[in-house]
């Protein structure tokens, strides 16, 4: 095949991958994008078998069935509930095969005619730098945040002294062993570079703690895409470049996303706040005497029974006690009696972005009654029923009206302004942020103390008689 | 006498012609070889055609970051997950770099590095896409 054409067909399969994310845009063009995003990929990797430098086969298809197969078992088989952790390890190995396609083309440059062995250009060797470093990071980074999801590693943040000044030598060291590489092309400073990044990537993710994973998730989604950038330089390969670019973009943009939904900056999140954090939960005393006015299933059936309009409110809780069925089947009956039910999701509910939408599909809720936090936020005034369901800091109105808390700013689901606020929770305890919530105090509020699966199903068998 | 000093001015001559045609020689030498350096760098000139591949290269990534931004934004917020797992899916087009590094015939460091990265970016590939329509197809209408 000629280079002109093998670099047509690149541009082939680039175009599949934007239109493959632009399907992304609603729920009915989404399943077609993916098979266009299939496609673009079996055009990309035929068009390099075809090309002069693929002589043996043999390795390469045993490579293809072995990963195939594994990812292809792993992907049937996860848990919707554990998808975030599932896409953290996938990070970790298209980090890890940056790492091994920079060091097979430093190895031997003639494969990707990028030069002799010791007669590697500047240029290449700086790609080559770029795309190893952010590729080490992203595999131990992403390996961290994979433990944190799973419980593997504890999900509080590791703090100690001097972790910036530690995070700031390693980066200056990277950069020195990078400047080394380029100019005398020694392998051994190549993989001095790999060692250190996998440092770094571990350093950098360790103190960040478990509620801040969607935005870890997220960054290392875009870190994998800018390792595959790298990587496509080095080999000046469009595809590669385009895709990484674009792969890049969407994980920054998720980040700042779930950043905005947090009312953060990425580098509060990333550098932890320098330990203001910690005293934050003595903000709200005097708690102990005040009353919270305590209901029953039967409580609830009989409200929700009565209202025109519903609005669930669910949160990570509601994943954890695997309640999205009975919550599902509590919907069905209220809508059967005339009820109006709608869900609201905040942009941080659940451990990745869309993670709630994608619970809630798999417990068949239509997506149609599934909505943004902006698209519902001015409903909840004229709602009967805020039905809160594992959520806690998202509804909590001192967001806006206590500039002292360290939640102010960001923005919730203003569930404070439904006729009646029922909150499903196990206890009194705080939310993430470690503060009391103003609206269990309110008059129109009901706590629903148990467990968000039995609740429901309780709820459900009041509705049923 | 006169006949011996004739020879003798024939003599220095003689060396001084030698001296001197070994110089124009060297001359010559040098002459050629700067020559044919000229004409190596215009060869090499004319061939790269003043833009080097790398900001080629950037042109391509940052258009292609425009279109990622503005494609990106224009996905649905409940379709967040599915786009990550897709994501990182195509990232793995990674695996064109590890198929050049195991296609060379000879057993060799770079050709293990290449099929362990193929292998990688396969799982990707596969998990991420099958995932990914696991999902999706969750997002059917419901009748």
């Amino acid at each position: 095949m000629s280079e002109n054409l093998s670099a047509f067909l690149y541009l082939v399969a680039s175009v599949c991958f934007i239109l493959s994310l632009r399907g992304l845009s609603s729920p009915e063009s989404a399943r077609t994008g993916n098979i266009l995003g299939m496609v673009g990929m079996a055009i990309a990797i035929f068009t390099t078998l075809a090309s002069p430098a693929v002589l043996s086969y043999t390795t390469i298809i045993v490579g293809i069935l072995i990963g195939g197969a594994i990812g292809t078992v792993i992907a049937l088989k996860i848990q919707m509930t554990a998808l975030p952790q599932l896409v953290a390890a996938f990070h970790s190995l298209v980090g890890l095969a940056a790492v091994f396609v920079a060091g097979a083309a430093l190895y031997s440059p003639g494969a990707y005619g990028i030069g002799t062995a010791g007669n590697i250009g500047a240029a290449s060797l700086i790609e080559m730098g770029l795309g190893v470093a952010i590729g080490a990071i992203t595999f131990t980074g992403s390996l961290i945040a994979f433990g944190k999801l799973q419980g593997i590693v504890s999900g509080t943040p590791v703090r100690f002294k001097g972790q910036h000044m530690l995070n700031l030598a390693i980066g200056i060291a990277i950069v020195v062993f990078g400047v080394i590489l380029v100019v005398t092309e020694s392998h051994m400073a190549f993989w001095i570079l790999v060692a250190l990044a996998l440092v770094l990537g571990v350093t950098l993710i360790i103190p960040i703690g478990g509620a801040d994973m969607p935005v870890v998730v997220s960054m290392l989604n875009s870190y994998s895409g800018w390792a595959a950038c790298g990587i496509g330089f080095t080999l000046q390969n469009s595809a590669l470049i385009i895709t990484g670019a674009l792969v890049g973009a969407s994980g920054a943009i998720l980040s700042y996303i779930m950043c905005k939904g947090m009312n953060r900056s990425i580098f509060n999140v990333i550098f932890g706040g320098f330990g203001a954090e910690g005293e934050a939960a003595a903000g709200a005393g005097g708690d102990g005497d005040r009353s919270v006015k305590s209901g029953s299933a039967d409580d609830a059936s009989f409200i929700m029974k009565n209202a025109s309009s519903v609005i669930i409110v669910p949160g990570y809780g509601m994943a954890v006690a695997q309640a999205q069925h009975a919550l599902r089947e509590m919907a069905d009956i209220l809508k059967a009696e005339g009820v109006k039910v709608r869900y609201a999701i905040h942009p941080v509910a659940g451990r990745m972005p869309g993670h709630m939408n994608v619970l809630l599909a798999e417990a068949s809720v239509p997506y149609d009654d599934v909505l943004e936090m902006e698209e519902i936020n001015r409903d909840f005034g004229s709602a009967d029923v805020a039905f809160v369901i594992g959520a806690n800091d998202i509804t909590n109105p001192a967001a806006k009206t206590d500039p002292a808390s360290p939640i102010f700013g960001m923005p919730i689901l203003e569930v404070e302004k439904a006729k009646t606020v029922l909150f499903v929770k196990r206890g009194m305890s705080a939310g993430y942020a470690g503060i009391q919530n103003e609206l269990f105090f309110k008059d129109n509020t009901m706590m629903l103390f148990g467990d968000a699966k039995k609740m429901c199903e309780e709820i459900v068998m009041h509705l049923d008689n | 006498m006169a006949d011996q000093s004739v020879a003798q001015n024939a003599n220095e001559l003689r060396d001084a012609a030698l001296g001197l045609a070994e110089k124009a020689a060297k001359l010559a030498d040098s002459l050629a070889s700067g020559a044919s350096d000229a004409a190596g760098t215009a060869a090499v000139a004319v061939q790269g055609s003043g833009v080097s591949p790398t900001v080629l290269g950037l042109t391509v990534f940052v258009l292609a970051c425009f279109v990622g931004y503005y494609v990106v934004w224009k996905v649905t917020p409940a379709l967040h997950s599915p786009l990550m797992a897709v994501t990182n899916a195509i990232s793995s087009v990674i695996i064109v770099g590890a198929l050049l590094a195991a296609g060379p015939v000879e057993m060799n460091f770079s050709k293990m590095m290449g099929f362990i990265a193929v292998v990688l970016a396969s799982v990707n590939i596969f998990g991420g896409f099958i995932v990914a329509q696991r999902m999706l197809h969750m997002f059917k209408k419901k009748k």
